[in-house]
């Protein structure tokens, strides 16, 4: 019983982490319906941020996480700036095309800059180790990433629906042309969220140094996962793609658990079987464009 | 249409540009050519830097010059691709006309290249490549790395040896994980140990939480594991977040997971991990303790055992030709190179004249803190080991 709630555990921890880096990707594909595959450098560079300020110049890892996010924030809207918005209005290969390549340079950078070996974040020693929690085992570092997690997304889905922020861009993406004629300023509302979600993959990316390992690869290694989260999650809000990744987060800590010789087939099961249900995905909707 | 054929003769410039290059030394019939082909960039360029850190280093310390010809290196980057290695290999032998080609990051880049060295009849040395079979793909292979059933017989035996009765293994889903598996399982059986628990990793593995709770709920003595060298770290995090350590259950295993390259970067969760393998940076002896001391001093880090296997590499191929008086005849450099002693910085190392493979100590070591740095402190040692992958058949 114990080992089947700490699995459990485990399974919410990382799919919680998977949401974190796959959100900002829901929110450029879904929302403003751009296709960037280089989502995943950015949680990259978010990462070694981290490292490198905890490593090298002896911050605390908890001031270094912000760090990350605003860290790749910031790369991120200056790329947004002087790259992305030009293939806004391009077909979808073209920001493919243009995506991929940005990831391989990503990678021969970091691998020139950082080495290609795999770097550790070195943690607080409160942040290691598990608590008997009745008898279940719970991973500190796993606790916090359920909380940051939690919170992130409770927040996301407040400021998308409530603020007034967020109604100016469901607006801006269901109608660019009508929003503009309203006096929203468009490119602004886009380039902050691309920022946003660039920010929170970097902070994804630092969290998840620790588990999934940070190496230059990383970007190439995760994109799978990224974009199942996103494809089973359907991209049109925040809802879709946070069940998504719980449920395969879920399912693929039990499947290796449960079945190792097959586990790893299993995230790739549960992807076609939804799919195949609901082609646009959990929460999808036919694509508005 | 004008941009395309501008670049095409841009390729063709710049691919017959190094040929002409090392052509244009008047002297150039008299250097002896090392056709030198490792990952420099990928996942496996930590292996590549570390053999070409070892080759500058034991060319700087004994000169450029054996039996009175010039050594000359000739350094190709094949990512670990296979089709990469072969091509290289082709090219290094036909254009440059190598005398010896040398590396091999990985074990499919070294039998990509067997047929080759067995066709232009010159010695491929592997430095790095762990699997059995490349010795006997080509009577021109000589090894002076390591067999993954070196090291995992070794630990099987010790493992039997101090009450380790029930174990676990946890090993990537590869080439060298069931390798390394199968010979553990073997050893281990027959020894009278039981294998609670076997489960295989798939290569590319973000997470190893659960694979560790089903370990922790099997209750073994100790977990053997084998990981590629960069997901070590990671592992041993893991195994102590989820405080497999405080439950007593050891980690055993071949070397390469707590590789000196990496070793210090896991942190205190590694403290205690017994591993056999062929070197440590720790190894007790005045040779070792020189040969660390300048290779810090050169690169900046501790050598590793691939950076021991491309010295010791090299070294070889000086001796064979010293012995042949500087002929490059490939039949006779093999011959020389056969039965070869000699003092390596990771102790007395031979080649085994039959099968042209490195015949080692195997150490077991614990992994301590020295000087406020991770080392595997060696507590045992297996004298002359032979690769029992093939003394079998």
């Amino acid at each position: 019983m114990a080992s089947i709630l700490t699995n459990l555990f485990d399974g919410v921890a990382y799919g919680m982490l998977l949401f974190v880096l796959a959100c900002g990707l829901a929110v450029t594909l879904g929302l403003m319906n751009f296709v960037n595959l280089a989502h995943g450098a950015f949680a990259m560079a978010g990462g070694y941020i981290c490292a490198v300020l905890v490593n090298n110049s002896g911050w605390p890892f908890f001031a270094a996480l912000p760090l990350a996010f605003i860290g790749s924030a910031a790369i991120g809207i200056a790329l947004e700036r002087t790259l992305y918005r030009h293939l806004y209005s391009r077909s979808h290969l073209d920001q493919v095309l243009f995506s991929i390549g940005l990831v391989f340079m990503s990678v021969a950078a970091v691998d020139y800059i950082m080495g290609s070996s795999r770097v550790f974040i070195k943690l607080p020693a409160a942040l290691e180790g598990q608590i008997d929690l009745f008898g279940v085992g719970i991973g500190r570092y796993r606790l916090m990433i359920v909380v940051i997690c939690g919170l992130l997304t409770l927040g996301l889905q407040l400021i998308l629906a409530k603020t007034r922020f967020g109604s100016r861009l469901r607006a801006a993406v269901d109608d660019p042309r009508a929003a503009s004629g309203l006096g929203i300023n468009v490119p602004q509302v886009f380039a902050f969220t691309f920022a946003f979600g660039c920010g929170l993959a970097g902070l994804g990316g630092a969290l998840s140094a620790e588990i999934l390992g940070l190496d230059p690869y990383f970007p190439l290694k995760f994109m799978i996962y990224f974009l199942i989260v996103v494809t089973v999650g359907g991209s049109s809000s925040i809802t879709g793609p946070f069940l998504a990744s719980l449920l395969l987060g879920i399912a693929d800590v039990a499947g290796k658990y449960y079945v190792p010789k097959v586990g790893p087939f299993v995230i790739y099961t549960v992807m076609i079987v939804i799919l195949l249900w609901r082609p646009n995905g959990l929460f999808g909707r036919t694509a508005a464009r | 249409m004008f941009n395309r054929r501008k670049v095409l003769q841009w390729g063709a410039a710049s691919a017959v540009l190094p040929g002409l290059c090392t052509s244009m030394p008047a002297r150039a019939e008299d250097a002896v050519k090392i056709g030198l082909i490792l990952p420099m960039t990928g996942g496996q360029s930590s292996t590549g830097k570390q053999i070409d850190n070892a080759i500058k280093l034991y060319m700087q310390q004994k000169g450029d010059t054996v039996a009175g010809r010039k050594i000359e290196i000739i350094l190709k980057d094949d990512a670990a691709v296979p089709d990469n290695t072969k091509r290289l290999a082709q090219e290094l032998i036909v254009n440059d006309k190598v005398n010896f080609i040398a590396g091999f990051g990985v074990t499919p880049a070294a039998l990509a290249a067997a047929p080759l060295a067995t066709q232009a009849k010159i010695p491929e040395v592997v430095m790095a490549a762990g699997t059995s079979i490349i010795t006997e793909r080509s009577p021109y292979i000589v090894r002076t790395s390591f067999t993954l059933a070196q090291s995992s017989t070794i630990i099987g035996d010790w493992a039997v040896k101090n009450g380790i009765k029930k174990v676990a293994t946890l090993t990537s889903d590869y080439a060298p994980g069931n390798d390394a598996l199968t010979f553990f399982k073997q050893r281990f059986t027959a020894g009278g140990g039981e294998i609670v628990e076997e489960v295989k990793v798939p290569l590319a593995n973000p997470d190893f939480a659960p694979f560790l709770q089903r370990m922790k709920d099997a209750k073994p003595d100790a977990m053997f594991v084998f990981v590629p060298a960069g997901q070590g770290g990671n592992f041993m995090k893991q195994y102590a977040e989820r405080g497999l350590d405080k439950s007593g259950i050891k980690v055993i295993g071949p070397g390469d997971v707590m590789d000196d390259d990496l070793l210090n970067n896991m942190g205190d969760a590694a403290l205690g991990a017994v591993t056999a393998h062929l070197y440590s940076a720790a190894h007790p002896s005045e040779m070792n303790k020189d040969f660390v001391a300048a290779y810090k001093k050169a690169f900046g880090n501790r050598p590793g055992f691939m950076a021991v296997s491309g010295y010791d590499g090299i070294h070889l191929i000086y001796e064979a030709l010293k012995k042949t008086g500087g002929a490059t005849d490939g039949d006779k450099l093999i011959e020389a190179m056969k039965g070869m002693k000699w003092e390596s910085p990771r102790g007395p190392i031979s080649i085994d004249p039959e099968t042209r493979d490195i015949v080692q100590n195997i150490y077991i070591r614990k992994v301590e803190k020295v000087d406020g740095e991770l080392y595997n402190v060696e507590f045992a040692t297996f004298e002359a080991v032979k690769d029992s992958g093939k003394t079998k058949k």
